[in-house]
């Protein structure tokens, strides 16, 4: 366990105690939850932008003739087929098949790869890779010295383009460009983990005070706040997205966990046949999206079917914006229909749930 | 953080308004602060029993669930439906609208064992006297 005077702080720590955030340790990282409120927030990044500091994140960097094969090795999508520019979620995946975290791939240039991984896995992950790389790649846990913030929500893209070098509307989703944000130099690109349309700037730590600033500033009339890991909980739950040690993790392979569309089947990678089997045979269990009537359903609590447990709550809260409480959890796949009535054991009563289609919110595209 | 001058309170953030012998119970503005978002409310029915310091309820804020502990013993006479149907209240208006239990008071000399308003400003870390946040 972590102690918490060796909690790690990211350059903004100041910036976040200047505005009031609640601040709560989170994967080794002193970070703010909350600033006004969860809700507020959450609905402000649904409806006009908010800023997300999240540089506790991991930045790995991997360069060389060899890198984009070897990536292609490693996680579980199609690494292969991305050109400079364009960025892929995809799954680490290990010998036995199960996750060891969930990525995003960046191709920076023809040999340059940018992998942005967990906080918590940071280590862990780099372990990892650098095990499994060839000695022509060259391989940068940049963890530490990089700064992640991102703009997202409706108006983040007008909003950033305000303090770009560029359009930032030339940057199609899953894109990636090099700019400078505020004057700074910064890797761009349009993702992000809220369900709406925004942008992750990647910057060095020291630009990181002048680049949150001019962005907070840029978006004040547009309504844009700064948003904690709390509503970034709720925002990525109403958008059905897996988060590592909750939905995922070394115990579960991806096609229970309902990521089977990050894998693809006709090439190597790590665990591909345990992967391709399990697709086969079919899962015994899988993730299954539930509205609870009557209490919030939380992480661990048991799923019940006539009062016995069939299941687990993956996560669970309050969709600000459904104004439901919904949950993943994992249930055996003869309940997992859309409709089947099940309940969450919240303090020692059972409580109505049923599995509903996810993701539980989805933006409507322009 | 607002302290009312004419309410009794809890150690674990309650607060209790007597009215002969009618208590009306719910939970502090600085509870509600730091609870956040409160988006549901359980409490026990009209006919229940509650006692001095248990739990006599739950509320959920957006981040984990909490215990409410009766800061006197009683029996329920009603719960506030209007913070059931609109959790929000207890955050909006904590000490009036946010109410949550009206209780008839068992024994009046529970009353001693909560803090005045000065005493629960002390414990909440603000110096008496202070209308501040």
């Amino acid at each position: 366990m972590t102690t918490e005077a060796a909690l790690k702080r990211t350059p903004l720590f100041e910036k976040h105690r200047e505005l009031g955030a609640k601040l709560v340790p989170f994967a080794g990282w002193e970070m703010p939850i909350q600033y006004s409120g969860i809700v507020a927030e959450h609905r402000a990044v649904r409806n006009a932008a908010g800023l997300f500091d999240l540089s506790h994140m991991g930045e790995f960097y991997l360069e060389g003739a060899g890198a984009g094969p070897a990536l292609d090795r490693l996680v579980s999508s199609d690494i292969a087929g991305l050109e400079s520019g364009q960025a892929r979620y995809g799954l680490l995946t290990n010998e036995r098949g199960t996750i060891v975290d969930d990525v995003i791939v960046y191709r920076l240039a023809p040999q340059r790869y940018m992998v942005v991984v967990n906080a918590a896995n940071i280590d862990k992950d780099a372990a990892h890779v650098r095990r499994h790389l060839p000695s022509d790649v060259r391989f940068f846990d940049g963890s530490a010295m990089t700064a992640l913030i991102a703009p997202q929500g409706p108006r983040a893209a007008r909003i950033l383009s305000r303090v770009a070098d560029m359009n930032v509307d030339d940057v199609m989703p899953f894109g990636v460009a090099e700019t400078k944000v505020a004057g700074k130099t910064a890797t761009i690109a349009r993702t992000g983990y809220t369900g709406e349309d925004g942008f992750e700037v990647f910057l060095r730590n020291e630009f990181a005070s002048a680049v949150w600033d001019a962005l907070l500033d840029a978006g004040t009339a547009d309504g844009m706040l700064p948003i904690g890991l709390g509503a970034r909980d709720t925002l990525r739950l109403e958008s059905r997205f897996s988060l590592y040690g909750n939905e995922i993790d070394e115990t579960t392979n991806p096609i229970e966990a309902g990521l089977a569309w990050t894998c693809k089947l006709d090439k190597e990678f790590l665990g591909r046949d345990v992967v391709a089997k399990a697709k086969e045979d079919g899962p015994s269990r899988r993730i299954a999206g539930l509205v609870v009537e009557g209490g919030v359903a939380r992480h661990g609590y048991p799923v019940t079917s006539g009062g016995r447990e069939v299941g687990i709550v993956t996560s669970g809260t309050y969709g600000p914006t459904v104004e439901k409480n919904i949950a993943l959890a994992y249930v055996p796949v003869a309940l997992a229909k859309v409709g089947t009535a099940l309940a969450v054991r919240i303090r020692e009563k059972d409580v109505p749930a049923t599995v509903v289609k996810t993701p539980f919110y989805s933006r409507v595209k322009k | 953080m607002t302290v009312p001058q004419d309410l009794r309170y809890s150690k674990e953030h309650e607060w209790v308004r007597l009215e002969g012998d009618t208590a009306t119970i719910g939970i502090t503005a600085f509870a509600q602060e730091q609870l956040g978002d409160v988006v549901f409310v359980e409490l026990p029915e009209k006919g229940a029993t509650v006692r001095q310091f248990s739990s006599l309820g739950v509320v959920e804020s957006v981040k984990a669930a909490s215990d409410i502990y009766s800061p006197i013993s009683g029996e329920v006479i009603e719960r506030n439906m209007k913070v059931i149907e609109k959790p929000e209240l207890v955050n909006q208006k904590p000490y009036e609208e946010g109410w949550m239990l009206k209780v008839k008071l068992a024994d009046k000399g529970e009353l001693q064992k909560l803090l005045s308003a000065d005493d629960y400003r002390a414990h909440i870390g603000e110096t008496a006297g202070s209308g501040g946040s």
